[in-house]
């Protein structure tokens, strides 16, 4: 967006092409006049000569668990459906600091909680590509707002995948940074050791872009690092050699779809070995990932949300109530949707005693065998290549009454969670239903300049080879 | 393990959560399918690991204590459902 056109134009742009795809419920609130008035105001210090900032004129998405002053935030939930936000997310500050322009607030699963964004008190998000499919989730409205054209990028955030997985149902590019990268205040706690702010986008040094702005330390989140944001430059190919390790039993799940598994196969299989070394390696532990993320996000959901009271914020029950403790129950029954009560009672059940030591502390211990193993693991190699999800975006309706089918789709997600370590999803290929599927890439803590770079490369390689593949 | 009515009832009361009984009976069958699941933990060798409690290695992350961050009482009562102006109501909670 630079010299041919102008901030308002941009705006109005958008403005319509929203408006056209209404049906598609990617956003939960449209900021119209205030987006024109900030459009125009930038136009102005732009044509006086002014420096403008990173991200001017950029229009930007947010999912609605991240706060903006004096806008709704609702995590897609009845028991905040009318909360108004009071500070800015640090990632909003800076990105209006940057002068991006803020469009409106995206429809999600309620808390984050969820992979189809089936669960929202909004209703579903739907895949642009296949209306009758769901576009992931939790950051579905995030995804379908990039995928349709609907802004130029977007946050979501990624606690399990719910950036990843969109991305790779929608058929975009989507980042989980380093844990720790972005600050998280401002950002609705689902489980506070898992989350962060993610970027979608269509192509990488789009992410990137955003990356350098929104990461780095803040006075507000101690556990946001103090690691400088990297400087992200595309512009002269590396030619070093990476050397890539993907995981044998991950490519050989049952649960991994054949032709998802094949394509990706012959991808690794293809790459050009002289720069990238690939390797096979084994990794035992794939089948417990899963069941120690629910352990552990739900226990940490199950004490954030504990917040809702109905007393200080969000929905409250009839207060007529003769009891305190029904007040509450009332309250939070009526404001919660299934999904997010039955990870709050689980979560209550791995934090009980006599439970605590066999789910809870045990799933810690997972955890830090998972993060040893990964440590030594890039001891040896720069990336992990893995599927993003284990099938395309699959119908509405069709996993919704299942937990557990619902939580298995999460098996190539939340490995990069657990350990904290950043992850991005590229949309290489298609399947031969139609849908688009990504490739997953992950590298070590706070290498997210190799992570986007290696993805800019490959993205590059897989579109000469289908280059090549037209064009004999 | 068997998910009887009695844990149901003591987590919907640990979660302040209530379920009417056609509830009670689609959230019994949904915990006994998930801890069914996260049982497959169980089957992990942890004898003397350490169990992960901080994702980061920062240690006193200290900042000059300057007040910061807070927020007006009238911004802090905006999302209140119910408040007189200085506090925020709640039902009442002593009984005679």
């Amino acid at each position: 967006m630079s010299g041919s056109t102008t901030c308002v134009e941009a705006a109005h742009y958008y403005l319509s092409a929203i408006r056209a795809k209404l049906r598609l419920n990617a956003f939960v609130d449209i900021y119209e006049e205030e987006l024109l008035e900030r459009a125009a105001a930038l136009d102005k210090k732009r044509s006086s000569g002014a420096p403008i900032g990173k991200l001017h004129g950029v229009i930007t998405g947010i999912k609605d668990v991240i706060c903006y002053k004096g806008h709704k935030v609702t995590a897609a939930s009845r028991i905040l459906h009318k909360f108004t936000a009071t500070y800015n997310a640090t990632a909003v500050q800076k990105l209006l600091d940057e002068e991006a322009l803020i469009i409106g607030s995206l429809n999600c699963d309620e808390f984050a909680m969820g992979s189809s964004n089936e669960n929202s008190f909004y209703g579903n998000v739907l895949n642009a590509l296949d209306e009758g499919r769901v576009p992931g989730g939790s950051s579905g409205g995030s995804a379908v707002a990039v995928q349709a054209g609907l802004c130029m990028v977007s946050l979501g955030s990624d606690t399990g995948g719910s950036v990843r997985q969109p991305a790779d149902f929608c058929g975009i590019v989507g980042l989980k940074p380093t844990y720790g990268r972005i600050s998280r205040y401002g950002l609705i706690a689902y489980a506070s050791s898992f989350d962060q702010i993610g970027i979608f986008a269509n192509n990488v040094p789009d992410v990137a872009a955003v990356l350098q702005v929104i990461s780095g330390n803040d006075d507000f989140d101690s556990t946001a690092s103090a690691i400088s944001p990297d400087e992200y430059t595309f512009d002269t190919p590396s030619t070093g050699t990476y050397k890539i390790a993907y995981f044998k039993e991950a490519l050989e799940h049952p649960s991994l779809d054949q032709e998802i598994a094949g394509t990706i196969k012959s991808f690794i299989n293809n790459l050009p070995t002289q720069h990238f070394k690939v390797r096979a390696i084994s990794f035992d532990l794939l089948d417990y990932i899963v069941p120690a993320y629910y352990v552990l996000t739900t226990a940490e959901a199950s004490s954030n949300l504990s917040r809702f009271d109905g007393v200080r914020y969000g929905y409250r029950t009839n207060d007529d109530m003769a009891d305190l403790t029904e007040f509450y129950k009332d309250t939070r029954s009526a404001g919660f949707g299934k999904e997010v009560k039955r990870r709050i009672m689980l979560g209550n059940f791995v934090l009980s005693s006599g439970y605590f030591d066999a789910y809870f502390t045990q799933a810690q211990k997972v955890r830090k065998q998972l993060s040893d193993k990964t440590a030594l693991i890039f001891n040896d190699f720069d990336a992990i290549l893995l599927p993003t999800v284990p099938s395309t975006a699959f119908k509405i309706g069709e996993k919704k009454d299942d937990p557990i089918a619902m939580y298995l789709a999460d098996i190539y997600t939340v490995f990069a969670n657990l350990t904290g370590i950043p992850a991005i999803s590229i949309p290489l290929f298609r399947h031969s239903n139609g849908m688009p599927f990504g490739l997953q890439i992950m590298t070590y803590r706070f290498s997210e300049l190799s992570l986007l770079s290696l993805s800019h490369q490959l993205m590059n390689v897989s579109r000469q080879d289908l280059h090549q593949s037209t064009n004999p | 393990m068997q998910v009887t009515d009695k844990l149901v009832e003591d987590l919907a009361n640990l979660s302040r959560l209530s379920f009417n009984e056609q509830e009670k009976e689609e959230i019994k069958k949904d915990l006994q399918k998930m801890i069914s699941f996260v049982n497959k933990l169980n089957e992990v060798n942890t004898d003397g690991v350490e169990p992960l409690l901080h994702m980061t290695d920062a240690v006193n992350v200290y900042r000059e204590d300057i007040v910061q961050g807070s927020m007006r009482k009238e911004e802090a009562l905006l999302n209140a459902p119910a408040a007189d102006g200085n506090y925020f109501k709640v039902p009442k909670v002593i009984k005679k």
